[in-house]
Order: structure tokens, then C-alpha cells, then sequence
């Protein structure tokens, strides 16, 4: 399968800080690869590397065929973008706002890729009003249509729902869905587990700017957690002491919130899992928590 | 499939589509406030006029080399209209638009670059001062003064002056830390220069210092090319107007650069 998007190598600092380290990435054509990593793993500086507004120090960057930064923008041209934060003209009307856009991205009939863009945010009937207007998930459902307004090839999304309310939350990732189901090749970055086990066909872990696991969730979730979690809650001696066996037989214990998580409990012998100890399949968030070090939201 | 045109084709620098999509943009919020912005734009110049013309002109001054004094604040005032509708606007809204709205990150998402971003700012900028700019012109002829066919240059020399005052408010907003920065640059270089552009006064009873500093200032050149417009051209405005233009190309160009710096990380 051609890769629609391909990074070797790439870097990108920021003073002394290294956002992006040697990133490795092939999104192929037709997939929605979730990059999933804490705050600050480099998955936003990535995004704004993929539209040419940051220029890698070192490594080659391809977007369906377009060398970037040099061809950055006929690259954009088959890209859409949903940004992290709203970016919309508060006081324009909701077909405006897709217009300017359609616009910007050279669609030859404006009116009819408003239309398109109107019923897939189900934005028809509000269609004259200003955005401010609007509901928190009604904008966020125009971002998102003001991102595929000219039918894009390949779609970055960037935390699509950060911040947003579950419901809310619930509405996007039909949307995301249905996008993907149409073979748009989707990029997501995100640092909810919940999201990424939805709607990515494959997941990339990124931590400190590097790729540190990719596959299937649950691929992911079969190599670093095996098949079952054991969550012991107790006082903290109690936990103290469970770990300490666990870690004894080689588990992986991580800590989840009032709770330890022994990884892989199905490997365990003797009494390394107590009796009264919560046992559930398990997850991604224990892939990515025993990768990164981070705890998951 | 890719809907858009441009997907298809090599795509060059400063395009007509990506510029009038960006302008397409400013005309659309512009709908929302025009009525407030054309309401001062309108009353500002009566007031100017009515205040200085005439509470000058009844008192102090009557006339400037063979001007009646109404007549020469009404021209002088086509500038003052110009920077204020051109620099300001340039400075705040960008800077605003770039920190607080993220509007820049949207359109440069799109098949769009910091050069035809910064032409299409200054362009619209540029458009909607030239047309305020007149409108202190068409009031004095309001008050009295007569109209000459000199003064249809009129908008173009407005026009032409915003550019580069839109470029200079651009290259300004690329470069302060913080908004209330802005302050230095009006202190510094916009109050300076709406002062001794000749508006009020005649630059020939200004200290030689000050004279000097005149002539490289586009305001006073703006300010004479009004007055040879309502009073009669003279040969030296020629070497005016391109002294204009090239104010424009040059903040042109700066603007770029600094918004290249301040958007591309």
C-alpha cells in the first residue's frame, strides 16, 4: 500500500529543546493512524511539520508525494486540517466561515462545497447565523467540516475533542468514523486512549519525539499487556507489598489512580494477584502508561 | 478525490485565488462592523474641522499661503484619516489575529503562504483606508472647499500611502513581544509622524531638524500630494508619489519577513 504520509528521520528543535527526535512514520494510504502520546511528546510540532509551518532541522518529510517544505503547499492543497484550538470567525455566519475556506483551497464551485460541508456538521438550518451563535459542539462539528470542505485526500486532526464534553466528544468521532469508513486517510493526534482504541486503525506511540510503538490496539495491547489487568485497591502498605511481589515475577505494575494495575496478571503464580484483586482485559491505557510513564486520560 | 483545484496544478507564488480568498475573509468580518467604523470615520474629520478650522480660522489663523486655514486642515487631514485607518489597524488586528484568534494558523493550513498572506492584508487595509481617507476630503468640500479634478488621484494617493503604512503596522505586530508594546511604536514613530506631516501647520515653520525629518515622512508626502490635487500639481510630485511607492514596496517586503519569522517555526 503507497504511503500517503512519510517521515525519516525528522527532527525539529526549539532552542535547546528537542520537540521532535528522529521521528519514523508511514501513514498508508486509506488508514486512520492514531499518534497517541502525553502532553508535549511532539505530536502537535509534527502536525504543524506536515503543513510546512515548522521546517524540520534534519530528515525528509512526504505528504502524497509532495517533499515538504519545498512543495508545502500543493501538499496542503490535498490536506485538510482540524486544529486543536477554535480558530473560527466568531462574528462570520456559519456558511462564510466554509466559504472563506473553499475559497483558500481553490474548490472551483463554492456553493455546492458549502452545501456538502453544511450537512455533513448538520449545520444546514444554522447555516445564516454567526458562530458565535452557536453551541460548543456545533463549532466543533464546523471546524471539522471547514477542514474537509474541499474533500480532502489525506486529513490531519489534531486532538479533535480535546477540552470537549463527552457527548460532544461522541457526535466527532461519528463524523471522524464516517470519514474513515469513506477511505480518507486520517492522521490523529491524540492523548485519549478511549479515542484512539475508537476510531485508529493503527496506533503510534510517541514519547519525546519518537515513535516507540506502533500497531493494531489490539496488537499493542497483546505485546505489552497481555491479556488480562489485575487492579488491587488497599492502604498504601498493602499496595507496597503487592507490587513488590508482582515486580518479584517479572510483572509490570503500574499505578492507576487509587489503585495499582499488575499488567499481564495471567502470568502470574502463586499469590502474586490477591483474591480480592478487580481482573479485567486488558487495555490500552495500560500500554500506554507502562510505555510512556504517563498517566492516561 | 481532492476537490480542489490547486491539488492538480504546481502552484506559484502570489496567486490572484489565495490572495482574494484571504480578502475574501476580511470582507466578510468587515460586514459586521462597518456601520461603527464608518460612523467615526465620518463624524472624527467633522470634529477635527469644526474645531480647528473654525476655531482657528475665527481666532488665530486665517489663512495659509493663499489657503483659507478650513480648507488646508481639510486636506492636511486626508493623512491623519490614512495612518490611523492604515497603521493602527495593521498593528492590532494583526497581532490580534495572530496571538489571540489564531486565524494566520487556519489559512496557513491552507494552500497559502506568509507572502500572499501579508500582500492580502495590506491590499484590503489598503483598500478601505483609501476610501476613509477621502471621506475628510469630501467633507471639507462640505465646508467650502471647491471641488478639482486633480482631487480623483486623490484615493490612489491614499491607497498607495496605506500600503506602506499597512506593511509598517504588519512588520510592527511581527515584532512586539506583547500588545501593550504597541505603545513604543506609536509614541515612537506614528504620533511623530501624523505631527509633522504638515497637517496643521506648514512644515517651513518648523525647526531644520524637523524639516528634514518631513521630507522622508510619506505622511507630509501624502499631505502635499493632497493639496496639489484640490490646489494644483506641481512637477516635484511626481518624485512624491514614487517616494510612496517605494515606502510600500519596502514595508512590503519587511512585513514579509518579520510574519515569515513570527509564523514559520
Amino acid at each position: 500500500m503507497a504511503s500517503a504520509i512519510a517521515l525519516r528521520g525528522v527532527v525539529k528543535r526549539f532552542g535547546p529543546i528537542t520537540a521532535v527526535d528522529g521521528l519514523d512514520l508511514e501513514v498508508p494510504e486509506g488508514i486512520c493512524l492514531g499518534l497517541l502520546g502525553p502532553n508535549g511528546a511532539g505530536k502537535s510540532t509534527t502536525m504543524r511539520l506536515l503543513t510546512g509551518q515548522a521546517i524540520a532541522d534534519e530528515g525528509e518529510l512526504r505528504v502524497l508525494d509532495h517533499e515538504l517544505p519545498g512543495d508545502a503547499k500543493a501538499a496542503r492543497a490535498e490536506m485538510g486540517v482540524v486544529p486543536q484550538l477554535d480558530n473560527l470567525d466568531v462574528d462570520v455566519t456559519v456558511e462564510d466561515n466554509l466559504a472563506i475556506f473553499a475559497r483558500l483551497y481553490r474548490v472551483p464551485d463554492v456553493g455546492a462545497a458549502v452545501d456538502k460541508a453544511l450537512d455533513l456538521a448538520r449545520l444546514r438550518e444554522r447555516r445564516r447565523d454567526a458562530v458565535d451563535e452557536l453551541s460548543g459542539g456545533m463549532r466543533r462539528r464546523l471546524l471539522l467540516a471547514r477542514g474537509l470542505v474541499h474533500e480532502p485526500r489525506v486529513v490531519l486532526l489534531d486532538e479533535p475533542t480535546v477540552g470537549l464534553d463527552p457527548q460532544i466528544r461522541t457526535q466527532l468521532w461519528t463524523l471522524i468514523d464516517d470519514l474513515r469508513s469513506h477511505g480518507t486517510t486520517i492522521l490523529m493526534s491524540t492523548h485519549y486512549i478511549e479515542e484512539a482504541e475508537r476510531l485508529a486503525d493503527e496506533v503510534a506511540v510517541v514519547n519525546k519525539g519518537k515513535v516507540i510503538a506502533r500497531a493494531t490496539p489490539a496488537e499493542l495491547i497483546e505485546m505489552h499487556a497481555g491479556t488480562h489487568t489485575a487492579e488491587v485497591y488497599g492502604p498504601p502498605e498493602r499496595l507496597t507489598e503487592v507490587r513488590a511481589i508482582a515486580e518479584g515475577q517479572g510483572l509490570a505494575v503500574r499505578p492507576a489512580g487509587p489503585a495499582i494495575a499488575i499488567v499481564g496478571s495471567e502470568r502470574a503464580v502463586d499469590s502474586a494477584v490477591p483474591d480480592d484483586a478487580v481482573i479485567r482485559a486488558a487495555s490500552l491505557e495500560d500500554v500506554f502508561v507502562l510505555l510512556t510513564g504517563e498517566e492516561a486520560e | 478525490m481532492s476537490n480542489g483545484v490547486a491539488a492538480r496544478a504546481k502552484l506559484g507564488r502570489l496567486e490572484p485565488a489565495a490572495i482574494a480568498g484571504i480578502m475574501s475573509r476580511e470582507v466578510a468580518n468587515f460586514r459586521t462592523y462597518w456601520k461603527g467604523t464608518t460612523f467615526s470615520s465620518v463624524l472624527e474629520p467633522i470634529v477635527y474641522l469644526l474645531a480647528f478650522g473654525l476655531g482657528l480660522s475665527a481666532t488665530l489663523v486665517d489663512e495659509v499661503n493663499g489657503v483659507p486655514y478650513i480648507e488646508f486642515v481639510g486636506t492636511g487631514m486626508v493623512a491623519t484619516a490614512v495612518i490611523f485607518s492604515s497603521a493602527l489597524p495593521a498593528m492590532f488586528g494583526t497581532f490580534v489575529k495572530h496571538r489571540f484568534q489564531n486565524t494566520y494558523d487556519a489559512i496557513l493550513a491552507a494552500p497559502v503562504d506568509v507572502e500572499e498572506l501579508v500582500t492580502a492584508e495590506m491590499l484590503w487595509i489598503a483598500l478601505r483606508s483609501g476610501t476613509y481617507g477621502c471621506v475628510p476630503l469630501l467633507v471639507t468640500i462640505g465646508f467650502g472647499l471647491d471641488p478639482a479634478w486633480g482631487m480623483l488621484l486623490v484615493p490612489f494617493f491614499c491607497f498607495t500611502t496605506a500600503l506602506g503604512f499597512a506593511g509598517f503596522g504588519i512588520a510592527m505586530a511581527a515584532t512586539v513581544a506583547k500588545i501593550d508594546q504597541f505603545n513604543y511604536v506609536t509614541a515612537l514613530f506614528v504620533t511623530p509622524l501624523f505631527l509633522v506631516a504638515g497637517t496643521f501647520f506648514p512644515i517651513e515653520g518648523l525647526p531644520e531638524g524637523f524639516q528634514v525629518i518631513a521630507q522622508v515622512n510619506p505622511l507630509h508626502q501624502l499631505v502635499e500630494l493632497v493639496r496639489g490635487g484640490a490646489f494644483g500639481f506641481e512637477a516635484v510630485d511626481i518624485a512624491r508619489f514614487a517616494f510612496l511607492v517605494g515606502f510600500a514596496l519596502l514595508t512590503w517586503r519587511v512585513a514579509i519577513a518579520r510574519m515569515q519569522k513570527r509564523l514559520i517555526d
